[in-house]
């Protein structure tokens, strides 16, 4: 199995909602240690909504593409139904094996929403 | 280097000793810099002490904790005879170099350092060399300063004049730069440290395996480096020290092994090294290191050097070949240890990494705990790739073609997202 798939290059390459919002309800920004990776996330929440979501920042394939399917699952969902996104379903979105490094790389876009939208600290899947 | 011993690395031979590249091919480990793989004699050595003489050292009244002991200060010696310490007994073995060098930072730093004093770092410097002196001035009061380095990644001297006053108590310096391979001219900065009464510490963690170094002729106060990184074991690291400084310094850490006798408000210490290596030791760790000193003087350091700038100059003709590739650090391979830091124009380089993986190619990606100097550099992250005696041209024509065709999978996708 290669890490880079197609459908992983092709986020990567052309990113889904990248971008910022000026008059966002939620902007949270983290980075990844490790590496020195850095994602954004901007939302608008409307009546619970997410209307409108956009990411920014930079990093590997993975965190990127990452980031990128993030924003295409939670757009039009209401944050109570997004709260339940776990380590698992990102990892099912990514749909390769990855190695312990490159599994916060594919976090790092949900810890940042886990963050911003709920005050959950830490690693998904790790979480106090 | 003395030309007239001198007779050219057998790898083909060495590796043999290497079991990692017969049970895990096909691997190409260019994460030296890192950590080292471990020849077979010092795994049997380590083996022999749990198989046969299993037992702590120094106050066993018997033949197999007489052994012990025996054997873990026979390490001590060869150590010694590594980097020519005038006595085995300026050799402290700890953890790693980190351990070393907080060693000096709380036990001689809390005793000579005031508020007001000076410390001199580089930007170039490993966290271990500069979080220790970080914590050292909060507590103390002292300032850092720090040497600035040239585009090309060498010491910027100009500065050296300005920096060296007589407010330096100590100057705390990389031999050779783990990003960079800058091999650093630290003759010339501790003699300048010593003119104005500065004491030196040589963080020696990627000189030590990769060439001869002789405390005596550099004339530093203190020097500190890791086992794992010259083909021996985690968990043991040296401090070398001179006589006076060491003797003079208070205790780091209390307990046992290292006190003469206790009281119970008050004890007193016992003499060096047995005063900074309080608790039981890493006793397999530190025989394996000495024959891990045996293992690399064995093979000879001065080919071990020349085996690695020849695979330095091949890999720096080589990746020059890339198109978008930036090089950090000296352009010259006669300035630099066998470490070749990059970027790949449009690649992360943990992409780098992941793909270099996928063909069995081992390296680094990431900021290799230098923080500042990726700031100076303007980079978040490089790769890089360093050798070992173990390592071979092939492996670098491998290096090679991972990256070409890293670049070829990217460049193919900005292409088709283009069009």
């Amino acid at each position: 199995m290669n890490v880079y798939q197609e459908e992983l290059l092709d986020h990567y390459e052309n990113p889904s909602n990248y971008g910022t919002l000026p008059r966002c309800t939620i902007s949270h920004e983290e980075d990844n240690p490790v590496c020195g990776d850095q994602i954004r996330l901007d939302l608008i929440v409307e009546d619970d909504i997410i209307t409108k979501v956009r990411f920014s920042g930079h990093g590997c394939t993975i965190s990127i593409a990452a980031a990128s399917m993030l924003t295409e699952e939670i757009k039009g969902k209401s944050l109570t139904e997004v709260k339940k996104l776990s380590r698992d379903n990102i990892l099912d979105m990514i749909g390769i094996p990855l190695g312990p490094v490159r599994i916060k790389c594919a976090l790092l876009a949900l810890k940042v929403l886990k963050a911003g939208a709920y005050g959950i600290k830490g690693w998904p899947g790790e979480e106090k | 280097m003395d030309t007239s011993q001198f007779r050219p690395l057998d790898v083909e031979r060495i590796r043999e000793d290497f079991p990692i590249f017969a049970t895990t091919p096909p691997l190409a480990f260019l994460d030296n810099a890192a950590s080292t793989q471990t020849p077979r004699p010092v795994v049997e050595a380590m083996d022999a002490y749990y198989d046969t003489y299993r037992s702590n050292i120094h106050r066993g009244i018997y033949r197999i904790s007489e052994e012990a002991t025996a054997q873990y200060e026979t390490a001590r010696e060869k150590v010694a005879q590594l980097i020519n310490a005038p006595r085995a007994r300026q050799i402290i073995f700890t953890r790693n170099t980190t351990e070393s060098i907080n060693l000096v930072a709380y036990s001689w730093g809390s005793a000579n350092i005031q508020e007001g004093d000076e410390i001199v770092l580089t930007v170039m410097e490993h966290h271990s060399n500069l979080v220790p002196w970080q914590l050292l001035a909060q507590r103390t009061g002292a300032v850092l300063r720090f040497m600035e380095i040239t585009d090309e990644g060498l010491l910027d001297f100009t500065q050296l004049q300005d920096l060296l006053t007589e407010k330096t108590k100590l100057v705390a310096i990389g031999h050779v730069s783990n990003v960079l391979g800058t091999i650093n001219p630290i003759q010339s900065v501790i003699t300048a440290a010593h003119a104005v009464g500065a004491k030196v510490v040589v963080d020696a963690a990627q000189s030590v395996p990769h060439f001869q170094v002789d405390v005596q002729q550099l004339d530093c106060d203190f020097l500190a480096f890791s086992g794992h990184k010259m083909c021996g074991p985690t968990g043991i690291g040296v401090l070398y020290g001179k006589l006076e400084l060491l003797e003079e310094m208070p205790p780091f850490l209390g307990g046992g092994s290292m006190i003469r006798s206790v009281e119970r408000d008050v004890s007193s210490y016992a003499e060096l090294p047995a005063k900074f290596e309080a608790g039981t030791p890493s006793i397999a760790e530190a025989i394996g290191l000495g024959h891990a000193a045996d293992y690399i003087t064995h093979a000879n350091l001065a080919a071990l050097q020349v085996h690695e700038q020849e695979l330095l100059k091949y890999a720096h003709n080589r990746l020059q070949e890339i198109e978008g590739i930036t090089l950090y650090g000296p352009s010259s391979p006669h300035q630099k240890a066998g470490v070749i830091s990059f970027n790949i124009e449009g690649v992360h380089p943990h992409d780098v990494a992941g793909v270099l993986d996928t063909h069995g190619i081992a390296i680094r990606a990431g900021h290799h705990c230098a923080q500042p100097l990726m700031k100076r550099l303007d980079v978040i992250a490089t790769v890089r790739a360093s050798f070992y005696l173990y390592n071979t041209i092939e492996e670098v024509d491998r290096l090679y073609e991972g990256l070409c065709r890293t670049q070829k999978l990217m460049i193919r996708n900005q292409r088709r997202s283009v069009g």
